[in-house]
C-alpha cells in the first residue's frame, strides 16, 4: 500500500459516490417533472410498446442523427458502440471468476478500444474544422472530448506499448469493491487512466453527459401518440379545473 | 414590400457559410402597454426583470419535463445546426437551432448548474443581462416554432419548447410581442384573430351563399350558431374572407352540402387558431381553447371538425382533449371531460380534420368529383410543419401525410410531390409560422422561404407546376405574400378543399 493507492481508491469513492447519487438525483427530477402536454414529434408510434421500439432504434442506432449528418453519426455511433464494448471489457476487473461472455468478448474489446479513438478524433475534428460546429463549441465540448480521448489513448498504451501489471490492478479493484485498499503498480500511465475516469465520473451528472438519461425522458421520444384517443393531463394542470 | 428582396437560390444546397450578426437588427414589434395589459402581463418592462425572468425559469423548469430535458440533454453535436429554414435564409449563426436554444441554455447553465455557478466561460454560460435579454427577444422571434430540428435531434431536442418558454418568460417581464400578444387580445375580445365582430361574420356568411349560388346554382349554406346541428366546424378565420382561403371554405361547405350533413359554425367560437401556443402560455392556450368546449356543449353538437389550419390542429389534435376535454378516454371520474365527452359520437374521431373527415367520404363512395375541373392545375403538396410534425390524422402514424394526397389525387389528374428531404417529416416551414407572419418581419419571412421556393422552383421547371396546395391559414397567407417576390403567381397557392370545391359534383339538393 502506497500514498497513490490509497489517493486512487479514495478519489474512486469519491466519484462513484458522486455519479450514482447526482445520477440518481437528476433522473428522479426528470421523473418527477410533469410533462403537461402531449407532444411527441410525428409521425410518432401511437402505442407504448411502438414506444419502446422507437427509443430502442434512436438509443441502439441513433436513428434520429442518422437521418441529420452521416459524418456526426458514423463518429457518433462508432465511440458510443466501442465504448460500450470497451466498458463491458472492462468487467473483467472487477468480476472473479470472469463471466464467459466477458472473457468471450476480451479480443473484440481490445480493438474497439482503437475505434473508439478513432470516433472521438472523428468528432473532434468536425468541432475543429466545421465552421458551424466550431462555433457552437464550448471549451468544455472541446475538454470533454480531450478527457475521452485521454482516457482512451493511455488505456491503448497500457495494452499495445507499456504494459501494466493488470493483475495487481484487477486485485486492487476486487478489494477496493469489498472496502479494502490494496496497492496499485506505481505506473504513471496508469494514475492518468484511473484519474481521468475519476473526474468523468465525477462531471458525469453535473455536465452534458445527462444525455444519456436524458433520452429516456424527452417527451418528444418517449411518449405515444394518442391524444384523442386518451386524456393526458399532469396534476398542475388538473388542479385549473377545480 | 418593394424594398425586400429574396436571396437567391443556392446553385448547389450546401450549407451555407456563417454572416454572425446578420439578423440582429431584424426586431418583430414590441407590444405596448395596452396589448400586454389586456393578457393580463406588465405593460412594460419591469424594473425588477432580472429577478422576475429567473425565477420564472426556475418555476417553468418544475413544470415542463421538455425544458428540464432539453436544457441538460444538448450535447452541441450539430445534428441540427443546417436544418432551419432561417438559418438557410439568413446564414445568422444564432438561428442555427443549436445557438437559439444555447440563448437560454447559456443563462440555464448560470444560474441553474453547478459548473455554471463555478466556471461559467468554460461551460458557456452568461448571466442574463439586458443585452442577453434583448437578444432572447430578437431570436425567439425567429422561430416559427416549426420542429423541423427535432426530427434530426438524437435527444429529441425541440427548439419549439425552449421558444415557447423564452415567450413565456418575456411575457412574464413585461416585454411581449405586438403581433401576437394584439390577436391574443382580439380573441379574448371579438372572438377571432382577425377581430371580425358577429354581425360582420353573418354578412359574409350570406354573401358567400349568395356567390356559391351565382356560380352553381345550388343553394349551399354556411350556417352559423345552430342548436343541435351534428358538427360544429372550427376553422382559421381568414377562411372567412382572405384569399385563397375563403375557398377552402366554399369546399368544407360544398362536402357538408353533398352528404347532407348538417353542420354550424359558431360565433362564440369563430376562430380555429390558438396563438396561445405560439407565446408558450398554457393559461392562454387553455383560455382560448375553452371557447370551443363552451360553443360545443352550447350548441349540443355530436362531432368537431377543424378546417385547413396547421398550428390549430396541432392544438386541436394534441392538445385539446388535455386542455378542454374535446376527445375521448377521459377517466370516468373525471366530471370536467367527461360532461362533454358524454355528449360526443365516438364512433368519430374527435376532433376531426376536415381532411379526414372528407377522405372518409371519398372512401365510402358518398362523394363523386369531375376531375377534369382542375386539369388546369398541376399540382404539388407543401406540408405544414404543425399538421406534419406535432399532429396525425386518419389511424396510423404518418396518416396526415396520406390523407390530403389522397384527397387531391381524388379530386384531379395531375400531381407532383416536391423533393422528398423537403416533404413530409422533413417539410420546411412557409417561413411565416408560430407568430412571426406579420409586416415587421417581412425580411426574415422572404429568406426563410427559401428553402421551399427552391424545391417548388425545381418542380415548377421540370414538371410545370403552377399549383401549391396546403392546409394550413398561415402557410396560404405568408406564400401569398412571399412568393411574388421570388417571382412566382400569388394565385399558385391554395387550400385542398379548394381543389376539392372545383371538383365535386353537387347533384340538386
Amino acid at each position: 500500500m502506497n500514498m497513490a493507492s490509497i489517493l486512487i481508491a479514495i478519489l474512486f469513492y469519491f466519484a462513484t459516490l458522486m455519479f450514482v447519487v447526482g445520477l440518481f438525483y437528476r433522473i428522479n427530477t426528470y421523473a418527477r417533472t410533469p410533462a403537461p402536454l402531449k407532444i411527441p414529434t410525428t409521425p410518432a408510434p401511437t402505442t407504448q410498446s411502438g414506444v419502446v421500439l422507437r427509443m430502442t432504434r434512436e438509443v441502439v442506432f441513433f436513428e434520429s442523427l442518422f437521418k441529420a449528418n452521416l459524418w456526426i453519426w458514423s463518429m457518433g455511433w462508432l465511440f458510443h458502440a466501442s465504448l460500450a464494448l470497451v466498458l463491458m471489457r472492462h468487467l473483467r476487473y472487477f468480476t472473479e471468476p470472469v463471466w464467459g461472455w466477458v472473457a468471450l468478448i476480451q479480443p473484440i474489446g481490445m480493438y474497439a478500444g482503437l475505434t473508439m479513438l478513432l470516433g472521438l478524433l472523428g468528432l473532434w475534428a468536425r468541432r475543429l474544422f466545421v465552421e458551424r460546429i466550431r462555433y457552437i463549441s464550448t471549451p468544455s465540448d472541446h475538454l470533454m472530448l480531450l478527457l475521452l480521448i485521454g482516457i482512451a489513448v493511455s488505456g491503448l498504451v497500457m495494452k499495445f506499448v507499456a504494459h501494466t501489471d493488470v493483475i495487481a490492478v484487477k486485485s486492487f479493484f476486487l478489494g477496493w469493491m469489498q472496502l479494502s485498499i490494496g496497492t496499485l503498480p506505481g505506473d504513471v500511465v496508469l494514475y492518468f487512466h484511473l484519474l481521468s475516469v475519476v473526474a468523468l465520473l465525477a462531471i458525469f451528472p453535473i455536465s452534458k453527459l445527462l444525455h444519456a438519461p436524458g433520452v429516456f425522458f424527452s417527451p418528444s421520444r418517449n411518449q405515444a401518440d394518442n391524444p384523442r384517443e386518451k386524456r393526458h393531463i399532469a396534476p398542475w394542470a388538473a388542479g385549473l379545473e377545480k | 414590400m418593394a424594398d425586400v428582396a429574396a436571396p437567391p437560390y443556392r446553385t448547389i444546397p450546401i450549407i451555407p457559410a456563417l454572416k454572425p450578426g446578420s439578423m440582429e437588427d431584424v426586431r418583430s414589434f414590441v407590444a405596448n402597454d395596452k396589448i400586454n395589459e389586456a393578457l393580463g402581463f406588465p405593460g412594460q418592462l419591469v424594473e425588477d426583470w432580472h429577478d422576475k425572468a429567473i425565477a420564472k425559469m426556475g418555476e417553468l423548469l418544475t413544470k415542463y419535463r421538455s425544458l428540464k430535458v432539453y436544457m441538460d440533454a444538448c450535447v452541441h453535436c450539430g445534428a441540427c445546426s443546417d436544418k432551419c429554414h432561417y438559418f438557410i435564409g439568413t446564414q445568422d449563426p444564432k438561428n442555427m437551432p443549436v445557438a437559439r436554444q444555447d440563448l437560454m441554455r447559456s443563462v440555464y447553465r448560470r444560474y441553474f448548474t453547478l459548473p455554471g455557478k463555478l466556471f461559467p466561460k468554460l461551460v458557456g454560460a452568461r448571466d442574463l443581462t439586458r443585452e442577453v435579454l434583448d437578444e432572447w427577444y430578437t431570436y425567439f422571434h425567429q422561430c416559427s416554432e416549426c420542429r423541423r430540428c427535432s426530427v434530426f435531434c438524437p435527444y429529441g431536442i425541440d427548439t419549439a419548447e425552449v421558444t415557447m418558454a423564452a415567450r413565456e418568460i418575456l411575457d412574464s417581464v413585461g416585454y411581449g410581442q405586438k403581433y401576437a400578444n394584439e390577436i391574443i387580445g382580439k380573441v379574448h375580445r371579438i372572438g377571432n384573430n382577425l377581430g371580425l365582430p358577429g354581425p360582420a361574420l353573418n354578412d359574409t356568411l350570406e354573401g358567400l351563399e349568395e356567390d356559391v349560388k351565382d356560380a352553381t346554382g345550388i343553394d349551399v349554406r354556411f350556417p352559423i350558431d345552430v342548436k343541435g346541428a351534428e358538427v360544429l366546424l372550427i376553422t382559421p378565420s381568414a377562411d372567412f374572407f382572405a384569399e385563397p382561403h375563403i375557398d377552402s371554405l366554399i369546399g368544407y361547405a360544398k362536402v357538408f352540402h353533398a352528404t347532407g350533413t348538417s353542420w354550424t359554425l359558431s360565433s362564440m367560437a369563430s376562430e380555429a387558431g390558438n396563438f396561445g401556443m405560439f407565446i408558450g402560455n398554457y393559461d392562454q392556450l387553455r383560455t382560448i381553447a375553452l371557447r370551443i368546449r363552451e360553443a360545443a356543449l352550447e350548441l349540443g353538437v355530436k362531432r368537431i371538425v377543424v378546417g385547413e389550419c396547421g398550428h390549430a390542429w396541432r392544438v386541436a389534435y394534441s392538445f385539446w382533449n388535455t386542455l378542454t376535454g374535446v376527445g375521448d378516454g377521459a377517466d370516468e371520474t373525471d366530471r370536467f371531460a367527461q360532461m362533454l365527452q358524454k355528449q360526443l359520437d365516438h364512433r368519430y374521431k374527435q376532433p376531426m380534420h376536415i381532411c379526414e373527415f372528407t377522405w372518409d367520404l371519398i372512401e365510402r363512395g358518398a362523394l363523386s368529383f369531375n376531375k377534369e375541373a382542375n386539369d388546369k392545375h398541376i399540382i404539388t403538396f407543401h406540408d405544414s410543419c404543425n399538421v406534419a410534425r406535432g399532429s396525425r390524422m386518419g389511424d396510423f402514424a404518418g396518416g396526415q401525410f396520406e390523407i390530403p394526397r389522397n384527397i387531391i389525387k381524388a379530386v384531379a389528374n395531375n400531381f407532383v410531390e416536391m423533393a422528398p428531404e423537403t416533404t413530409r417529416e422533413q417539410t420546411f416551414c412557409c417561413g411565416g409560422g408560430g407568430g412571426l407572419l406579420t409586416d415587421d418581419l417581412m425580411d426574415l419571412r422572404v429568406k426563410g422561404a427559401l428553402p421551399r421556393m427552391e424545391v417548388l422552383q425545381q418542380v415548377v421547371d421540370e414538371h410545370g407546376v403552377n399549383f401549391m396546395a396546403t392546409i394550413c391559414a398561415i402557410c396560404k397567407a405568408q406564400f401569398t405574400k412571399v412568393m411574388p417576390i421570388y417571382g412566382f403567381d400569388r394565385r399558385m397557392v391554395g387550400g385542398v378543399h379548394q381543389l376539392v370545391s372545383n371538383a365535386i359534383i353537387l347533384g340538386d339538393k
